[in-house]
């Protein structure tokens, strides 16, 4: 009955490997292939922890300004450092120590279950305020990042329109992404590499050409390089750091063309945003201000008149590819943290075909020596195991369809391997019975006891590969773990089709036939 | 219709006779291994050594300009690329191997990967791109730990549970066997520098549950004969025991060796590896289980008393005043 549901289930790849429709009406439980059978790519990303860090002191460090400066009254500091990752700064006037430490409180909340907070404050010598993240909340803040970090990464796979991409968080900081039958996975990993953290900040034209050539930058601005691919790839300029926008508010990012028909990212702000774009763009009119992609400036434009629409053209020698590109990648939200390609696997589909191919091939040719090789041996036996082996064959491919396995290229070795074993029982059951008969038992004795003594060695054989396939499996990843769900699942069927039906088969035609002697 | 024997009946060949000599060459053999491993290194392939593999095929050459290819991978200056046929004559792989200085920079290796294609196929127009791997040099480390904790977990486990299914002594035993076959798969991989992936770490697990096959199948029968001569000698009693499994043991370890053999011949180029090293480990398996396995429990002291406790001489006389023998 068990055999009969799981061969049923095996039925569906069987018959779509055979170019055979399989009704529609019925349940339809195909074998995956992996990405090294069916072509695709692999692709593991990594965030850097630091980075979540840094950007967190730096978001904190305005916070705490603008705390202090909207405080009533006014409390104003100075010597305000984010070195050594932490944040200080010391109070002007020591009688406002406790009205700073009022106004800060607010901006840290409680993390994790121990009732830690995310930043600890401490004041030193009487007016130093020294603000440290605590390991609870750097922990938190690298989980929200990497949340929405795959929440992005989702978005730009999904406008890419690729089918069935898989993105699964995978540790602390990483993600993985499979997507299969890709047909650039070049542009893919261009996507997933680009953070589109878009920053809008003004030009400090106070700076010398030649501190800024030095890496010099004026008190309160920072040196930006120019893009690569930019008009001016190599040179800097120097901008102010703080009272910038950012281009996270976006509500749309389009590729168009400008005037001079060429292609530029047309983006709309929000409302909250466009007000701020609004208020920047008319309070420097006749001023530059750079528009700068993941720390590269990709243009400076001159602001010529207050843009109040709430939308704008980012220019920057684009193709219209690179808009495009650029435009998803907005669209879709800045990643929280930079990502970086550490693993990559891509398979061609030609290539996994062919495998495929020759896998079929090489089993198929081995099935016929093992067969063969049974049959010649163990005669009317022989037939027993090699029906046996086709049960299992099938048994497995319907288990793996039931429980939603991935059949991976050295999974194609594991069937292999289990066809070569799996009538290791039936060997080890018929030289047992050999020996019976040779030791002058009657056929039904030895055969009883074929069965009962060779049971304990190959259940022993049977729970040592299951010990070495299940530290396969979680040493392995990907390609590897699916050659240890093959080899786990084959020797669950191989015992039950090599002893339990094979020794039904035989009774059965014992009892019937009722043989004098055993060819065997 | 007359069966098959590859195995004559009553096979009395005396393998424990030899079994010093063959101790020592095994011993010899694990040593070289090693020496091989440690001396000329193994070849790890991107999966261990970080950097990128890639697969390409010469869609309208019938071969592929190997050399033309090493020149201008190398020019590069990312080292020497192992530039070798994969498969067909028009199918190539080229591995670059990580530079040292790129080990902890994570997108390095992304890079690097990126400029050898652009490279390739901006001078090979009909250059096809099958796949690429690429592992940079944080992955590869983490690789490279969690197989030496797998092989040594899976090791000792399996050796746990021959302690507690038998005795110590067979636990020791078939641990050593072990120790024996991966020792000898590594050693082979050393000399004839095949590229060791995470394909071969999965092999040589696959390998360490296979062979132990054979060993219990021995260690099963050896039990069961030391319950049933308890005066024969030691030397003798494991003999009549590899003798009455050897049929099994030709028989098995031809079965898997018929089926591997069509997928070394007629398989996927990138399941070569991975099939080869089991078909070896295969033979080395079936003959430590023999050699190794076996007599490791003439030194270990093994004997009847092992499984069935010693008669006390009340009990003695009893039986004999029930008239047993």
């Amino acid at each position: 009955m068990i055999t009969a549901l799981v061969i049923a289930a095996s039925l569906p790849s069987l018959f779509s490997n055979f170019g055979v429709q399989w009704p529609d009406s019925l349940p339809d439980p195909e074998i995956n292939l992996g990405l090294d059978l069916a072509g695709g790519s692999h692709i593991l990303l990594e965030a850097n922890p630091d980075q979540v860090a840094r950007q967190r002191l730096e978001t904190m460090e305005e916070a705490v300004r603008s705390a202090l400066r909207d405080a009533k009254p006014r409390i104003r500091v100075g010597d305000v450092s984010s070195a050594d990752k932490r944040l200080s700064f010391m109070v002007d006037d020591a009688s406002q120590v406790d009205a700073a430490r009022e106004a800060i409180l607010p901006l840290t909340t409680g993390a994790g279950l121990t009732g830690q907070r995310d930043w600890t404050i401490r004041v030193v010598d009487g007016n130093r305020f020294i603000i440290t993240p605590t390991q609870e909340g750097l922990e938190q803040a690298v989980t929200l990042a990497m949340d929405s970090a795959t929440e992005v990464v989702r978005k730009r796979i999904d406008a890419l329109g690729t089918r069935e991409p898989t993105i699964i968080r995978q540790g602390d900081n990483r993600i993985v992404v499979q997507v299969p039958g890709l047909e650039d996975p070049q542009a893919l990993k261009d996507l997933l590499g680009q953070t589109a953290n878009l920053e809008f900040k003004l030009v400090d034209t106070t700076a010398l050409p030649a501190d800024v050539e030095q890496g010099i930058a004026p008190p309160g601005s920072e040196i930006v390089p120019y893009a690569e691919d930019s008009n001016f790839a190599g040179s800097s300029i120097a901008v102010k750091r703080l009272g910038g926008i950012r281009g996270d508010s976006l509500t749309d990012a389009r590729q168009s063309f400008d005037q001079n028909n060429q292609p530029v990212v047309s983006i709309t702000f929000d409302q909250q945003g466009g007000q701020k774009f609004a208020r920047l763009t008319s309070e420097n009119v006749d001023r530059p201000f750079a528009i700068i992609l993941d720390g590269k400036v990709l243009s400076a434009p001159n602001i010529n008149e207050p843009i109040l629409g709430g939308s704008a053209q980012i220019s920057g020698n684009f193709s219209v590819d690179s808009a495009n590109q650029l435009a998803i990648s907005l669209r879709s939200g800045a990643l929280p943290v930079d990502l970086t390609v550490i693993e990559e696997r891509t398979v061609g589909p030609d290539l996994g075909a062919d495998s495929i191919r020759k896998g079929i091939l090489a089993m198929g040719v081995g099935s016929l020596f093992v067969v063969g090789l049974m049959i010649a041996c163990y005669g009317r036996f022989g037939v027993y195991a090699t029906v046996a082996l086709v049960i299992n064959v099938l048994m497995i491919l319907g288990i793996m369809a039931a429980l939603n396995t991935t059949l991976t290229l050295p999974g194609l070795a594991g069937f292999v391997l289990t066809i070569g074993a799996a009538v290791d029982a039936n060997v080890l059951i018929n030289e047992r019975i050999r020996e019976e008969r040779k030791r002058g038992r009657r056929v039904i004795a030895a055969v009883e006891n074929g069965y009962k003594e060779a049971s304990r060695a190959i259940y022993d054989a049977n729970i040592t590969n299951f010990i070495a396939g299940v530290l396969l499996f979680l040493f392995g990843s990907g390609p590897v773990r699916g050659f240890a769900v093959v080899l786990i699942i084959g020797l669950f069927t191989s015992v039950f089709t090599a002893v339990t039906l094979t020794r039904m088969w035989v009774a059965g035609w014992v009892r019937k036939a009722r043989p004098q002697d055993l060819n065997l | 219709m007359r069966l098959l024997k590859l195995v004559p009946e009553d096979t009395n060949i005396h393998f424990l006779k030899w079994r010093l000599p063959f101790y020592i060459v095994s011993c010899l053999l694990i040593a070289a291994s090693w020496g091989l491993v440690m001396t000329k290194g193994l070849n790890y392939g991107v999966d261990f050594a970080g950097g990128q593999e890639i697969r390409a095929t010469f869609t309208e050459s019938p071969e592929a300009p190997i050399s033309d290819l090493r020149d201008q991978v190398g020019e590069l200056g990312y080292g020497d690329p192992i530039i070798q046929r994969f498969g067909n004559p028009n199918e190539v792989s080229i591995r670059v191997k990580l530079p040292e200085s790129a080990e902890g920079n994570a997108g390095a290796a992304e890079a690097i990967s990126q400029r050898i294609i652009t490279t390739i196929e901006a001078a090979h127009p009909d250059i096809r791109i099958d796949g690429v791997d690429t592992v940079s040099g944080k992955v590869s480390g983490e690789f490279r730990e969690k197989a030496i904790y797998a092989l040594l977990a899976a090791m000792l486990a399996i050796a746990l549970y021959i302690w507690v299914r038998f005795e110590w002594q067979f636990g020791i035993g078939g641990l050593f066997a072990l120790f024996h076959d991966v020792s000898l798969t590594l050693g082979m991989f050393a000399l004839f520098q095949m590229e060791f992936s995470l394909q071969i770490i999965a092999a040589i697990l696959a390998i360490i549950g296979y062979s132990l096959n054979d060993t219990i199948v021995v260690y099963d029968r050896i039990r069961e004969n030391l319950k049933k001569y308890r005066k024969m000698p030691m030397p003798e009693l494991l003999d009549l025991s590899v003798n009455e499994t050897l049929a099994r043991t030709v028989m098995t370890s031809l079965t898997l060796l018929v089926a591997l053999i069509p997928l070394l011949i007629f398989g996927p180029a990138s399941l070569f590896g991975l099939t080869a090293a089991i078909t070896v480990g295969i033979f080395v398996g079936t003959y430590s289980s023999v050699y190794m396995a076996a007599p490791i429990l003439i030194w270990l002291k093994v004997s009847s008393n092992s499984f069935v406790p010693e008669e006390s001489s009340a009990e003695k006389q009893e039986r004999k005043a029930r008239g047993q023998v």
